[in-house]
């Protein structure tokens, strides 16, 4: 084994530049596997830690009728808080968000929207709620980026707002846009105007009622109401979990290819060297060596390109991983259009399994490119190798 | 077999197949070489010369008959246990170097001693000493490419000599060289042979190498022709 290292390690410095294309080559692929790798990861922490900032804390209560993905449920989503909730809600440990359909004239045009009221105070969610605790003329509401876009609206415009209250009858009035702000989050910018609790409870002729309550202490042990359904921050981040495996899989197809460029690239250069190297077997063989004994010499050979490709990989790609995950990845496209949690610029994460997994996988693979070209030594005459006649 | 020989053949017979038919190589071969003579085997292309020594070599195996090599029957043994016997006992020396390219000329002459693991220090001195006998002690970091004809056979004369093999199999030795280069190498053969007491058998056809051999086999279409000892050989 040791010797075969050695060997392997001289025939492959020996062989110049053909080992270092592929090399190279084989390098391009850890660095682009892991990147890609980190990418997803940073992704996933991203787009949960956002989640949970600014949208879930750690884990909610729906009231039972409320499906986000069904807006003719959201008449019927609405209750009074629980009770044994109150002092949670009291301590700012909790925030009650009522939710109700409405309709938006921005310059007379008219759009579907949802309103969203919650407590000004609160500091559990990242949204600027403090800008709906504001003086003006009209209804104080802050948007989104992406709804003002959508809108066309920009800060301080007024906008007539419409609604139908409990009892199905419509009112509107005037509000005004305090604030836009900017987030990750989709699900609590597109189409959706936020206002005060107590002016939305008001308008809707709901008063003390809630559609879902946020929660920031997730591991407290929780009561369950009776109509509400308690929602733990793993089945709130549930669709970005499919989603990114979802990338993942498409990723892997990716990657696959990268790896298979880099595995033609070694599987070539065993065919070719066996092809060429025939003299070099037989007299390997003519020394004392089995022609067992060279097989394992030529996938120890090919399988150290991996191994060199790993050093080099590391050379220049841990400066790039490092750099990568501190200035992050700035999508080409606007992460709004994706409809999810996903930050314009994505921060790779890379861990310990994810950089031995990898370096074992193409090392594997490596491993197995080698090997399947170089049985053909079993079966070499030694003394037509030797004389290097094609076999 | 008696154990002062190095190599006895008996009623050795070779033969591959040709199409539908069989070629015969080698045909009832019996020879007995003792141990430090300096011998070859002689002929025109085609006559057996390479076979019977690729056989003596353990590389190949007789199709009916007998080789023993030092006390071993080639043809009963495994493929590692004809793989210990080379790299033990045996030393090749080929009409086209067969040297490793991508190697020095240190590394070349190293490689048998680290078959048989040798420590660093112990294959150093012996690879010194090796290359000294062949006069090449210049050249240790050079390549190959970088070496002339006669400079990569004696490469490969002091690859074949570094491990001191009971047996040197030399295959044309001298068909790429030059008269002055052949005789240098079959020079430097000579001396470790007496030195040494190592057993030479050569296959050739090049008279350059015969007018040195203290005994000629000569084969004729796989047979042997004739069989002559040489008291004096003249130069």
């Amino acid at each position: 084994m040791k010797l075969a290292i050695k060997l392997a390690y001289r025939n492959l410095i020996g062989a110049g530049l053909r080992t270092w294309l592929n090399v190279i080559v084989l390098s391009f692929s850890f660095v682009v596997i892991i990147w890609m790798k980190g990418i997803l990861i940073g992704w996933d922490h991203q787009a949960r830690e956002d989640m949970k900032n600014w949208e879930i804390g750690e884990g909610q209560y729906w009231q039972e009728h409320y499906d986000p993905y069904d807006p003719f449920t959201l008449a019927e989503s609405h209750a009074v808080i629980p009770e044994e909730l109150q002092s949670e809600i009291a301590a700012n440990r909790m925030e009650p968000v009522l939710i109700a359909q409405g309709t938006l004239y921005p310059q007379g045009r008219m759009q579907t929207i949802l309103i969203k009221g919650i407590d000004p105070g609160q500091e559990l969610l990242m949204l600027p709620t403090e800008k709906l605790d504001t003086a003006v003329a009209a209804v104080p509401a802050i948007i989104g980026s992406g709804m003002a876009r959508a809108g066309k609206l920009a800060k301080s415009d007024y906008v007539t707002l419409q609604w139908r209250d409990r009892n199905g009858t419509f009112d509107a009035t005037e509000i005004v846009i305090t604030e836009i702000f900017t987030t990750n989050v989709p699900t609590v910018d597109g189409g959706q105007v936020w206002i005060p609790l107590d002016e939305l409870q008001s308008m809707l002729m709901m008063p003390g009622e809630a559609t879902l309550l946020t929660f920031e202490d997730g591991k407290a042990e929780r009561p369950e109401p009776a109509g509400w359904k308690l929602k733990t921050s793993e089945e709130l981040t549930a669709d970005v979990t499919e989603m990114i495996q979802t990338k993942t899989i498409g990723q892997s197809v990716f990657y696959i290819i990268l790896l298979l460029l880099a595995m033609l690239a070694i599987f070539d250069t065993q065919v070719l060297s066996i092809f060429r190297r025939q003299k070099e077997i037989g007299t390997y063989v003519a020394l004392g060596y089995t022609r067992r004994d060279v097989v394992w010499l030529f996938t120890t050979e090919g399988a150290m390109h991996a191994v060199l490709a790993a050093l080099v990989a590391a050379a220049y790609g841990i400066p790039f991983l490092i750099w990568q995950a501190d200035v992050g990845w700035t999508l080409p496209v606007d992460a709004a259009d994706y409809g999810m949690a996903m930050a314009q610029t994505l921060y790779p994460v890379y861990s310990f399994s994810l950089v031995l997994s990898t370096v074992l996988i193409v090392m594997l693979a490596t491993t197995v490119v080698s090997y399947w070209p170089s049985r053909k030594i079993a079966k070499m005459n030694p003394t037509e190798a030797l004389r290097g006649k094609i076999q | 077999m008696k154990n002062e020989n190095v190599i006895q053949i008996k009623n050795l017979t070779k033969t591959f197949p040709m199409g539908k038919t069989r070629f015969t190589a080698l045909e009832d071969i019996n020879l007995e070489i003792g141990r430090g003579e300096f011998a070859g085997l002689i002929g025109p292309s085609g006559s057996g010369k390479t076979t019977l020594l690729n056989i003596t070599g353990s590389l190949d195996t007789p199709s009916s008959g007998e080789a023993w090599v030092l006390g071993r029957s080639v043809s009963t043994l495994t493929a590692r246990e004809a793989a210990r016997l080379r790299k033990e006992n045996l030393g090749f020396i080929f009409q086209s170097y067969n040297l490793l390219v991508v190697h020095t000329v240190f590394e070349n002459v190293e490689f048998p001693l680290l078959l048989l693991g040798y420590s660093g220090s112990k294959r150093k001195k012996m690879v010194m000493d090796s290359l000294e006998w062949v006069g090449l002690t210049d050249k240790v970091k050079s390549k190959p490419p970088q070496l002339s004809g006669g400079e990569c056979q004696r490469v490969a004369i002091a690859r074949a000599m570094v491990k001191k093999p009971s047996l040197v199999l030399a295959d044309e030795p001298t068909a790429n060289l030059d008269a002055a280069n052949s005789h240098h190498i079959l020079q430097t053969m000579e001396k470790l042979n007496k030195e040494l007491h190592t057993t030479f058998l050569f296959a050739t056809h090049d008279d350059k190498v015969i007018r040195y051999l203290k005994r000629k086999i000569y084969l004729f279409d796989g047979k042997v022709d004739k069989d002559e000892i040489i008291e004096n050989p003249g130069k």
